[in-house]
């Protein structure tokens, strides 16, 4: 048999600049991927007028880019989406598909390997390559608690889905070059199953409490709402933004979309101040990347105490003060 | 009559399991297990769906015998029917084949259904999968966490937040949603609801030879992935304890730490002499 030229693909979700980043974080790691395996790194991008991304990805490292342009693919729809990707999957044959784990991502892939009868792993937060050139996937599993290794042994194309905030994209090379394959649209996709009645941008900080380098995160032992209100002005002083444990929220200290824990509800800052946080499974879940934690407790025994780099053995509520404080003094000067 | 599906699984109760180091694979039976989070909450979903349209509900798992407790408790909160598929050959299914079985035994023992509701996510493997799968499996469409869903004769209208878009879809029936954990508040179960889920017989249990499946098709065999090791990630934290009043707490926490949390924030902080 002709032995092909293998190909990593990255589905282009280019929807705002959260997915978008997920993307280019995916188009760096395939790059490295592809050096190991001696493959070559291509992008998808469906829609309509997508100029501007089909750029950014060769300069973010595609070699080649499968563009469909059409304004039947203006709004990103599973149905249509399946299918069309279906359809070039089975002409180039790529031996992997990454896709960032985004809703839409999550939505659009489990259908596409049904499709393609082939195995998808869940939400990766690490992708490597063995000796025999297979995909290697580190997956979650209860809540984090335990990490996953899959492979697909002999199925293509191998495919994954990818927490976003795993990788880092390279820097934008304005001299990449790489080709452009127009794919037209088929005239015989299958018509979209489901109605698009309205849509509208949801004002969320989920996505930048995501994504957010320094967190401050509260939990039932900062006593009261009020004083769970100078976690703002920490968050503030620091440049971060508040997270909140699940009790806190029930308790309306906090607003729902500041839970961390549980599905899809992961952070990842370079530093994290937990204060009054016990360290329920379902919190610490969600925590698990975080780099420098200071946690802040009476009780020294406190899952999160046992978890932290820092374990401040005090009263929550007063080390907040004290610490809004100290850093005003120091950063003033 | 709206006939639905409820599709659940039972999960580990504790967190911290045995696995099985051969295969990669869990040892369940090991554990205590409990209903699924969101199934409870697709159940509900269900529940609602059927005090405001009439309807019978079906709730159907895949796993060992012991998962027949989460059906009994799904009687107990008002489910009309079960399905129990079990068989020892169906071990270790990822999420094509379970899709795949699940498919069989709904085209078998329940043809005529008009929406299918799971969970969004499974509290052990979460991968979310297994819903659209199943979708892409019998050919129907499929709404993934769904937030609140309304009936309009033959079509779902459902609202949910994806991707930070707040949308609002449509499709006819038949189809499947998974719900999200955020909405329909699960129930208690009633006493007459306990008692009915105590007087029901054997449970409906069918294994893959009565689904016309061979062992190559279902379980391990009839997975597209393998699972190579599972780990704990092991934390490696130096775990300092600071002690004290608070003032002396955080200046030594920011004369130690000034480079860590300083370069984030990107302003010196050591204290002024």
């Amino acid at each position: 048999m002709a032995q092909r030229k293998r190909s990593i693909w990255v589905f282009g979700d280019y929807r705002n600049y959260f997915q978008n980043r997920v993307t280019l974080q995916l188009l760096s790691r395939a790059t490295d991927l592809a050096k190991k395996i001696g493959a070559e790194v291509c992008a998808t991008v469906f829609g309509h007028e997508v100029d501007e991304w089909v750029g950014e990805y060769i300069a973010h490292g595609a070699a080649r880019v499968y563009v469909c342009d059409n304004p039947g693919l203006k709004f990103y729809s599973t149905d249509i989406y399946v299918a069309l990707m279906e359809r070039i999957v089975r002409q180039y044959g790529p031996e992997i598909i990454l896709v960032g784990a985004t809703s839409f991502g999550r939505e659009f892939t489990p259908r596409l390997a049904k499709r393609l009868k082939t195995g998808l792993t869940a939400d990766c937060v690490g992708l490597d390559v063995d000796d025999a050139g297979l995909l290697v996937q580190t997956a979650p599993a209860f809540g984090g608690n335990l990490l996953t290794r899959i492979v697909t042994p002999e199925k293509r194309p191998q495919m994954a889905t990818v927490r976003p905030g795993v990788f880092q994209e390279i820097p934008h090379n304005y001299q990449a070059t790489g080709e452009i394959v127009n794919v037209p649209l088929p005239g015989d996709l299958p018509r979209d199953r489901i109605r698009l009645i309205s849509s509208e941008r949801q004002v969320s900080r989920e996505q930048k409490l995501g994504e957010a380098p320094v967190v401050v995160c509260g939990g039932r032992g900062m006593g009261s709402k009020t004083r769970f209100k100078n976690l703002f002005e920490l968050a503030r002083v620091l440049g971060g933004e508040v997270g909140a444990t699940r009790p806190v929220v029930y308790a309306k200290w906090a607003d729902e979309d500041a839970l961390v824990g549980q599905a899809d509800r992961h952070i990842s800052p370079k530093v994290l101040f937990s204060f009054g946080v016990s360290g329920a499974i379902q919190h610490t879940a969600g925590i698990k990347n975080a780099g420098f934690i200071i946690a802040v407790n009476k009780n020294p025994n406190a899952a999160m105490m046992k978890m932290a780099d820092v374990a401040i053995v005090a009263d929550a509520g007063q080390v907040c003060t004290t610490l809004i404080r100290e850093l005003k003094k120091r950063i003033r000067t | 009559m709206l006939k639905m599906i409820v599709c659940m699984k039972q999960v580990p109760m504790v967190s911290d399991l045995p696995w099985d180091p051969v295969t990669g694979t869990l040892t369940r039976d090991a554990a205590e297990g409990m209903m699924n989070p969101a199934c409870k909450h697709a159940l509900e979903a269900a529940l609602m769906l059927k005090e405001l349209c009439g309807g019978q509900i079906t709730a159907m798992t895949m796993g060992p015998p012991m998962a027949e407790e989460i059906l009994r408790e799904a009687i107990a909160l008002g489910a009309d029917r079960c399905l129990m598929v079990s068989d020892p050959k169906m071990a270790g299914a990822d999420t094509l084949a379970t899709s795949f079985t699940l498919a069989r035994a709904i085209e078998i023992f329940c043809p005529d259904f008009d929406l299918i509701l799971c969970g969004c996510h499974t509290s052990d493997s979460e991968t979310a999968q297994v819903g659209p799968q199943l979708a892409e499996e019998l050919d129907i469409p499929s709404i993934a966490a769904v937030e609140d869903l309304d009936l309009r004769g033959n079509a779902l209208r459902i609202k949910r937040v994806s991707d930070n878009f707040l949308e609002t879809l449509e499709m006819d029936l038949p189809g499947l949603v998974t719900v999200a954990t955020g909405f329909f508040t699960p129930r208690y179960a009633s006493m007459a609801g306990l008692h009915d889920a105590f007087r029901e017989p054997g449970i409906l249990t069918v294994g893959a030879r009565d689904l016309g499946l061979g062992e190559d098709a279902v379980g391990l065999q009839g997975s597209a992935t393998r699972i190579m090791d599972i780990f704990s990630p092991v934390a490696k934290k130096e775990n300092i304890v600071l002690k004290g009043a608070p003032k002396k707490i955080v200046e030594e926490l920011l004369d130690r730490f000034d480079d860590t949390i300083g370069s984030l924030i990107r302003k010196d902080l050591k204290a002024v002499k």
